[in-house]
């Protein structure tokens, strides 16, 4: 029975497939149509890449024919297989070996070699290396590692359009691509799609109403500013970048024991709300022990390195995991601040990008001298923080440290970094294995980024900070910018968020990311105002109506001609359901806290070993506070927030997917949390003297944003009739539905008509509208 | 070159729409909206081949996974050797110098320790089991015992992690998460890949959710980790004052009000929402049903024992496993902690033994009974194996075994597997002699079972082709039937 379903499914699809192919087939032809001038950038190097470089690119060991094809000059040499061949001659691709290769229909000859597992190249694919080498074969340096230029600004068809420098080079895009900017948002669309951006909240109905009154010209910047000088802006920004710090408050791996990172957290939160430039904000986490006099918050500050996870498990070889915390090191800062994948060349020279295993442990090196041990004693011995350990006192919480929300006045303690007397020599790990020393290297940057000259850069973490953000690195403000790029619009203009390598996709709009890296750096690296820049710009503030023109022509919105609209990320989905409630406490900081949990989920995964090894649920104001507090054990990280893609922060990472799952929905359908806030919504409601038209309406204002149109009226005051009926009936039990979460219930009030509502604002709740900003 | 484009993007939208619509929902016209997507460039998505590469063999997995590193010289590889040399210090030629855990580095002696329990010839092969696995004994000649797994890892973190993923440390993709991804569901009421746990009464390790993790994959792939409490699934179950029919109602509406978004916005993700709560109104009917043991029969609980009708017990686990791969799920992966015997091995593994022997072989068992064996491939083994050498103090009836990383013993039963013995060890049961079985070569193996190539199967990220086996694996010729 199943198997026949199965395959009538898949026969229809088969059919509704066809009919697209069928339609769209002029479409695919453009496909093959390529650019008159060929870029190597950004349309031969994509193929050689991915094609061809894991025999025929950087690393030595894997080189096939000693040809290498991401370097002229062995490409333009004579082959040393085929006699009296050339791979590439420059003008000719007709005499060129790799033409030959690419269209060979005899197995032996053609590449991609069958054993390579690669598909043969597309037609298009061909068509644009011929076209290429007729056009002088003509190699460039990769894209991400030449220096950025601000480029004049295109000239736009539409001069009105563009309310800053963004909208030129958008538009300029756009109408390239046949493509149209939608009309400006709906100010109270507007409103609540600035306010989840920048504070990860709702605006309130009396923002709502102020906003819809203010017809001054300057009434939208104003909210931007008023939103920017929020204590939530930190909270907000900060929550990205502790995805990529790998904030967490367990050690994970076997017992998974508390430790007590959270000062970083209120750390960052800080950072973000002061405006802390960019560059600061760097030097700090990777270096702030190194300064001169350094402060102790410089030295909490470089936490971001000792967020990794730490082995409480009997009997390991400490040596091993001392060097996977480098290792975890070395991956958090290049895939964090310079978008490149490193750990490739942990064991072997790096494939695709000019990155050996040399340079990656010149660059571990640095990371390598620290006073750490791999292992201090099993859970039993367990302590809140791992050397080098940084007390944090009272009295200097209360003066210089008020940033931290700390409860008692008790010590608190945090991994941090500190710096070994005698520098631990590095040696070239062979195979990546901890005890396969080779040559011994010394401390050194990514050379291909930018070469670490050691009259400029001291060979420690300072000089790497150092070198990371001096404004000839032509990488890191591109990816500080791609990042806040994605926070704003959902994708960055280079889609690989991570990887800014030959493997990674090329930015959609690589002047603008140009302009704007430049820009940056040229104010001193201002993240407040970059971020008042994009949502400014006209392109941040139109319409997200999807319309038949983008879905034909543009379906992932590359080209931004309408806003994104995006599921909230999990942490804002708790927090709005909290917001709009008024259960929220909008305390910043502070130990992580653990609200409402099925029971079992700790208890049932544990060693029985640790502090964490039961679910001890918090009480009273703890249960309320913002996604961003809820405490992270490793091993089994909130799982509310996971089905909402949440990152288990086991490892560094800048993107998070955003799936549509119905695991989603029972968690807006049945968490105590949202059937809690549905309640006292809902009763909050019934307080005042209105009408329950007025009061439905109010809650679909409160949660969505906007006003209710007829036909919702419609539908949820033909709910609330029924569902008031069948309380009043008692075919439905009021109190069993209004008896859910800490808070207590207001029995003053009619309980049929507080259940009643409460499940009209629980319908509000599982609006798709209700979760995404649009 | 036009059918080629057709079974390319046919392919590709299968693979994108049940990564994206995870648990597989029915609508075409959304499938279609989706396609465009599909060609959206060179993404780190577009990778995908033919799936499967070749006609399977097992349609479904069970893993049901040892957790702590059972001891394979007191339950599968006989030495009478070690009794010989009960107390002897093993022998430097034997030992080679291999690395030891913190635990056992700094014992000045490694004195042998034999099996305590007896052993037995069983079945066609002569498989050798000991006295602790009688309902083992039973079903000796459905199994493939391979005798001859290493791995590199030599913790339970990292080892563990190695078995699940593919690689000692990071977060890559677990095996259920890529034949999620691979494969897909073959039941859209139920997510494909489904974990279930139980702890013994011997010493523990944690388990942690990133042994089910969907890494770099779409979260959609990620193990559903059940619990034992009334909601198998987190918040499936309405509340109290909620019943079928009112959630219906509520839905009704909820689906009206997503409408009208979609009116205003022509998101095509709204209408996936609209779906994607019809599909949970599904699961909550079809979870329920999958996971009450109540209307099965007395010969049923029975065979898996008592233990099958209290929650989170092995036993209660072994029974869901076969009646979740019955219903379709694709991977089903059971963890039972406490195998981790450091000291008091022989009164541990007794316990331990008790609690999995009878419900193990009772899943064979049942499975065969249905006639699901043939297309179900079941695992049964641990992260690693036990040292011949005592750890701590040796006395006549009383040991401790460290871990062993370089042989140890697994088996493997159902589609395309041949029963059997595969590999042997030395006679000190610490070397391999014959035929080893690296972790990579145990997942080639297993993805080949299910009809693909591991090393087609592949995702890219950030640059890279990832697969289950990394850059090695070789498929096990001599378990294949």
């Amino acid at each position: 029975m199943p198997k026949i379903k199965f395959l009538a499914f898949f026969a229809a699809f088969f059919i509704a497939f066809s009919l697209w192919i069928a339609c769209s087939k002029s479409k695919n032809s453009e496909h093959t149509d390529i650019p008159d001038k060929i870029s190597y950038n950004f349309h031969v190097r994509p193929i050689l890449s991915d094609k061809c470089f894991t025999c025929h690119g950087p690393d030595k060991n894997k080189l096939k024919a000693g040809l290498r094809l991401d370097q002229a000059e062995s490409a333009y040499a004579a082959c040393q297989e085929t006699k009296g061949a050339y791979t590439i001659v420059p003008g000719k691709p007709e005499s060129s070996e790799l033409m030959k290769r690419v269209t060979s229909q005899n197995v032996d000859y053609l590449m991609p070699a069958p054993e390579s597992h690669l598909d043969r190249l597309t037609e298009r694919e061909v068509k644009i290396l011929e076209r290429w080498i007729k056009q002088g074969a003509v190699y460039e340096k990769h894209w991400a590692l030449l220096s950025p230029l601000k480029s004049e600004l295109p000239k736009v068809k539409d001069p009105q359009w563009p309310k800053n420098e963004i909208d030129y080079f958008v538009l300029a895009k756009m109408t390239e691509k046949g493509l149209e900017p939608n009309i400006e948002a709906q100010k109270e669309h507007l409103l609540k799609r600035v306010s989840i951006d920048l504070t990860g909240l709702l605006p309130t109905e009396a923002e709502i109403d102020d906003f819809m009154a203010d017809n001054s010209e300057h009434a939208y910047e104003k909210v931007v500013q008023r939103l920017l000088n929020t204590p939530q802006y930190g909270e907000k920004m900060s929550l990205y970048w502790l995805d990529i710090a790998r904030f967490s408050d367990s050690y994970g791996y076997q017992d998974d024991n508390i430790r007590s990172q959270w000062p970083y957290r209120d750390w960052v939160i800080h950072a973000f709300n002061d405006n802390m430039p960019y560059d600061q904000f760097v030097t700090w986490q990777l270096a702030g022990d190194l300064l001169p006099n350094a402060s102790k918050e410089q030295i909490l500050a470089t936490a971001f390195l000792r967020n990794h996870k730490y082995t409480e498990e009997g009997g390991v070889i400490p040596e091993e995991y001392r060097v996977e915390y480098a290792l975890d090191k070395v991956k958090t800062y290049a895939k964090g601040m310079l978008a490149l994948s490193v750990e490739c060349a942990q064991c072997h020279d790096h494939k695709y990008d000019p990155i050996s295993q040399k340079d990656y442990y010149q660059l571990f090196s640095f990371f390598n001298t620290s006073k750490e041990v791999g292992f201090e004693g099993d859970v039993s011995a367990s302590k809140p923080a791992k050397t080098p350990v940084l007390t944090l006192t009272d009295p200097e919480v209360k003066s210089i440290l008020r940033f931290i929300n700390k409860r008692d006045t008790s010590p608190v303690m945090v991994s941090v970094m500190g710096e070994l007397d005698t520098p631990r020599i590095t040696y070239i790990l062979n195979r990546g294995a901890y005890d396969k020393h080779g040559e011994v290297v010394k401390p050194a940057a990514l050379s291909a980024v930018l070469p670490f000259d050691t009259t400029r850069f001291q060979r420690n973490r300072l000089g790497l900070a150092q070198w990371t953000v001096t404004k000839e690195n032509p990488i890191t403000a591109r990816v500080f910018v791609n990042q806040m790029w994605q926070e704003f619009f959902g994708t960055g203009l280079v889609k690989t968020t991570g990887d800014f390598g030959m493997q990674g996709n090329l930015p959609s709009h690589p002047e603008l990311l140009d302009w704007l890296a430049v820009d940056l750096m040229e104010h001193n690296w201002d993240i407040k105002r970059l971020v008042k820049q994009i949502v400014m710009s006209a392109t941040y503030r139109q319409s997200s109506e999807i319309k038949e023109q983008h879905l034909s022509m543009d379906p992932d919105n590359v080209y931004l001609s309408r806003s994104s609209r995006m599921r909230l990320k999990a942490e804002f989905i708790r927090d709005i359901v909290l917001e709009t409630s008024q259960l929220l406490v909008k305390e910043i900081g502070g130990p992580s806290v653990k609200p409402y949990q099925p029971k079992g989920l700790w208890e049932g995964a544990t060693s029985g070993r640790g502090l964490l090894k039961t679910y001890e649920q918090d009480n009273d104001s703890a249960l309320y506070r913002r996604g961003m507090y809820t405490f992270i054990k490793l091993t089994q990280p909130p799982p509310s927030m996971v089905v909402f893609d949440a990152s288990n922060r086991d490892q560094c990472q800048v993107k998070r997917s955003r799936t549509n799952t119905p695991l989603q929905a029972f968690i807006m359908m049945n968490d105590p949390t949202v059937l809690e806030a549905s309640r006292v919504l809902a009763q909050h409601l019934l307080l005042d003297q209105k009408t329950i038209e007025e009061k439905i309406a109010q809650a679909f204002r409160i949660i969505i944003c906007r006003k209710v149109s007829t036909k919702e009226m419609a539908i949820l005051t033909g709910y609330y009739s029924e569902q008031l009926q069948l309380f009043r009936e008692k075919k439905l039990n009021a109190l069993k539905t209004l008896t859910i979460g800490d808070s207590p219930i207001n029995k003053t009030l009619n309980l049929d008509e507080s259940a009643a509502l409460m499940k009209v604002v629980n319908t509000i709740y599982n609006m798709e509208e209700a979760i995404t900003r649009s | 070159m036009e059918k080629e484009l057709l079974e390319h993007g046919l392919n590709m939208n299968r693979r994108k729409f049940l990564s994206r619509m995870s648990l597989g929902l029915g609508g075409i016209a959304l499938g279609s909206l989706m396609i465009p997507e599909l060609f959206s460039g060179n993404g780190e998505e577009m990778i995908m081949a033919g799936l499967p590469h070749f006609a399977p063999k097992a349609k479904r997995v069970i893993y049901l996974f040892q957790n702590g590193a059972p001891s394979q010289l007191d339950l599968f590889d006989y030495k009478p050797k070690l009794r010989e040399m009960q107390g002897q210090d093993l022998p430097a030629s034997i030992r080679m110098g291999q690395r030891l855990t913190g635990m056992t580095s700094n014992q000045k002696t490694f004195p042998l320790a034999g099996s305590k329990f007896a052993f037995q010839q069983y079945g066609a092969h002569g498989m050798w089991l000991s006295e602790l696995l009688p309902h083992t004994a039973k079903i000796a000649d459905d199994l493939c015992f391979i005798r001859t797994m290493y791995t590199e890892a030599i913790n339970h973190d990292p080892a563990l992690t190695f078995f699940q993923t593919g690689a000692q440390v990071g977060n890559r993709p677990s095996m259920g998460a890529w034949l999620s991804y691979g494969l897909g569901s073959e039941n859209k009421n139920l997510p494909a890949f489904c974990v279930l746990l139980s702890k013994g009464k011997g010493n523990s390790q944690g388990v942690y959710s990133k042994l089910w993790t969907n890494g770099f994959l779409d979260s959609v792939h990620q193990g559903v980790q059940f619990s034992n409490g009334e909601n198998p699934v987190l918040y499936l179950n309405n509340p109290d004052a909620i019943d079928k029919a009112d959630r219906r109602r509520m839905l009704d509406r909820l689906a009206s009000l997503n409408e009208e978004s979609f009116q205003t916005f022509g998101d095509p993700e709204i209408k996936a929402k609209i779906q994607q709560y019809e599909m949970a109104y599904r699961m909550q009917t079809a979870i329920p049903e999958v996971t009450d043991v109540s209307k099965e029969p007395e010969g049923i609980i029975k065979l898996y024992g008592p233990d099958c009708l209290v929650p989170g017990t092995y036993a209660a686990n072994c029974l869901l496993a076969r009646k979740l791969s019955e219903s379709g799920v694709r991977f089903v992966q059971l963890y039972h902690q406490g195998w981790d015997a450091h000291d008091n091995l022989p009164s541990q593994i007794v316990g331990q033994c008790i609690d999995t022997d009878q419900a193990s072989a009772a899943l064979i068992t049942d499975l065969k009974q249905r006639g699901l064996l043939d297309e179900t491939l079941v695992i049964w083994g641990g992260e690693f194996g036990r040292t011949n050498f005592c750890q701590g103090v040796l006395t006549p009836d009383n040991y401790g075994r460290d871990h062993h990383p370089r042989c140890f013993t697994i088996w493997m039963a159902g589609g395309g597997i041949k029963p059997g013995v595969y590999g042997e060890t030395d006679e000190f049961g610490y070397n391999i002699a014959s035929n080893p079985v690296h972790v990579h070569d145990f997942h080639a193996t297993a993805l080949h079972l299910m009809g693909l190539d591991h090393e087609k199967l592949v995702y890219k990220h950030l640059g890279r082709r990832y697969r289950l086996t990394d850059v090695s694996g070789k498929i096990v010729q001599g378990i294949l039937g």
